[in-house]
């Protein structure tokens, strides 16, 4: 997969997941979800999602890896779970902060 | 990025959730009937020959549809200031035109549609759009796209229009809202106009966090404080001057009685200490927040929480007690700096001007580029300073800045004493012309009704409390400030009428 840039949305190639990019390292970067790699309009090799991605993904949740270079948003949800390199991403806890609007 | 992909999530987690309701017209509309209302309408955009959307109206239910129609189309979003005079919104106009207009049938009357605008009623645009479908989403995520173009008060002269892309507004809105983090029960009570750049961000943080807004398109304290108990409103938004007149109402009484208000949060201008002790005092199970932001940072960028508030009107510590009157700190993903004249960095209890960086900040207006440093800094002309534990404190516009005699005085600090004194109501201090000093200090005051006082015993009372530069060498007794609708002051019809006296 390309470098990916903020703001790109990306869907998952096997199930519902949609995610939008919001941080993300430079360069080549492997990010799949249900253990297939994601593409701009969902097209891909079709097939299932992987036992080892079957997690799933959550409405408006944030994700990050273990190096918190990387970031997506799920904007809508699915079956497969996301992973960078292989490596599960990990929810991200959501702030807390004073309504101001 | 888009605003469009906040709404689509919102109608996919809660559809059915009512998202708006217009309180004068009895109103509403849920979040997937918004999203698809948004999508007929953008269609009907896309087909015009418009290059900007104009909203020429108080707030509304078409108000959040026409905002994500354009992001969905493509199109800036431009909601102008309704109370201008004709010929003040004529010139605004001429600059975005072709434009698409929307507003109140009273007010667009006049404007026949010809000269590169499509003019159409509040209904006439409302109406189909809600009786259309949404085509399929098709809404570009480029996020440098100018999402909305929103013209500045122009308190000192010509109105700049400020250039929100989407890139800045859905930044502030993930750096600041959990998505779907209201319940069902939370309601929004929204007074601010939608050309404020606080209107936008009310609509979009409440569609991000699932709330339901209840909008107030002409603010009264009465019919503010009627709502709130009605509606029973969890969370609200209000200017200074807003929260003044809300207190003023309620002089006599014990408490607001707003068993459901959880949180008011107040920002755009200088929130006079008497006013907000009195106001925690009316709604003591109310959190406080206080918000400083501009248009050019896509509204909030530091915040006082509730738990400052309270720490701070709580301490012996007149560091910390001092802090109820700051704007607090900064947002996550938001810096401040406090820089000299010269563009160096200040260090704590410095004072100097303000500079803000994070991704929601814009600082370019149209036709004039950005004011964006290439660190990404961007100058405020608010003048301030940070405490030791970093809370930011605003001494007003930079530009407002008195200079008597090579010294540096802020006006907020001489209006802040003056309105301590119990005949005072508001107060406004200006620097004018002066030959001996450069400037001298004088002002206008507003007296509480049925009070008395003399020129000579508030002179005193400034004397009594600061250093004698800062007694206003001449004061006048008048019987109201003028502010614009948005709470700020307007200095320069101040400074006006005080040089010609």
């Amino acid at each position: 997969m390309a470098g990916l840039a903020a703001g790109k949305r990306l869907k998952s190639t096997v199930c519902n997941t949609e995610i939008m990019v919001i941080a993300a390292p430079g360069g080549e970067v492997d990010l799949t979800c249900g253990g297939a790699p994601m593409s701009a309009d969902g097209a891909g090799n079709g097939g299932n999602v992987a036992a080892d991605f079957a997690g799933g993904t959550t409405l408006g949740k944030r994700y990050t890896n273990e190096e918190g270079n990387l970031e997506v948003l799920c904007v809508k949800p699915g079956d497969g779970s996301l992973a960078l390199g292989g490596v599960a991403l990990k929810l991200k806890d959501a702030k807390k902060l004073p309504k101001t609007d | 990025m888009n605003v469009m992909m906040l709404l689509e999530m919102a109608a996919s987690g809660f559809g059915d959730r009512v998202a708006f309701v217009d309180a004068q017209a009895g109103a509403s509309i849920t979040y997937q009937e918004l999203y698809d209302a948004a999508g007929a309408a953008a269609q009907t955009l896309a087909a015009s020959d418009a290059e900007r959307f104009v909203m020429l109206d108080v707030t509304n239910l078409s108000i959040p549809v026409a905002l994500f129609a354009c992001g969905w189309a493509g199109v800036p979003y431009v909601p102008i200031n309704y109370r201008l005079t004709d010929p003040e919104i004529d010139a605004l106009i001429d600059r975005v035109k072709p434009a698409y207009l929307v507003g109140d049938p009273d007010r667009i009357g006049r404007w026949t549609g010809s000269d590169g605008v499509e003019v159409h009623g509040r209904d006439a645009f409302l109406g189909p759009a809600r009786a259309g479908d949404a085509p399929e989403p098709a809404w570009s995520m480029d996020a440098e796209e100018t999402a909305a173009l929103l013209f500045t008060s122009g308190t000192t002269g010509t109105p700049k229009a400020a250039v929100l892309r989407h890139k800045h507004l859905v930044s502030y809105i993930l750096g600041s809202v959990e998505f779907m983090g209201a319940d069902e029960a939370e309601t929004s009570l929204v007074c601010v106009p939608p050309y404020h750049v606080a209107g936008i961000a009310a609509v979009l943080s409440s569609v991000y966090s699932g709330r339901r807004v209840v909008q107030l398109a002409n603010f009264t304290p009465e019919t503010w404080i009627d709502l709130v108990r009605a509606e029973k409103v969890t969370t609200a938004f209000v200017v200074p001057t807003m929260l003044h007149r809300i207190v003023d109402v309620l002089e006599g009484e014990s408490s607001a009685n707003v068993p459901h208000l959880e949180s008011l949060s107040f920002g755009g201008g200088k929130m006079p200490l008497p006013v907000i002790e009195r106001a925690m005092e009316l709604f003591p199970d109310t959190d406080f927040t206080n918000a400083y932001g501009l248009t050019e940072t896509s509204s909030t960028v530091t915040v006082l929480g509730p738990d400052e508030h309270r720490a701070a009107a709580a301490s012996d510590d007149p560091v910390v007690k001092h802090r109820l009157v700051s704007v607090g700190v900064p947002l996550p993903g938001i810096e401040i700096e406090i820089r000299d004249d010269d563009g160096n960095v200040r260090g704590a209890e410095e004072h100097g001007e303000v500079y803000v960086r994070g991704e929601q900040v814009s600082g370019e207006y149209e036709g004039r580029g950005s004011l964006v440093d290439e660190n990404g800094w961007f100058p405020t002309r608010d003048a301030g300073y940070l405490d030791e534990g970093g809370f930011l404190f605003l001494e007003g516009r930079a530009d407002d800045i008195i200079v008597r005699g090579g010294e540096n005085m802020s006006p907020g600090e001489i209006e802040d004493v003056l309105i301590e004194h119990e005949a005072v109501f508001d107060a406004a201090i200006v620097g004018v012309p002066d030959k001996e000093w450069g400037e001298a200090v004088v002002g206008a005051v507003v007296l509480e009704p049925g009070a008395e006082t003399e020129v000579e015993t508030l002179q005193a009372w400034v004397k009594d409390h600061m250093r004698s530069s800062r007694v206003p060498e001449r004061l006048e007794f008048w019987n109201e400030l003028p502010y614009t609708e948005t709470g700020k002051l307007l200095r320069r019809i101040v400074k006006g009428r005080l040089a010609d006296g």
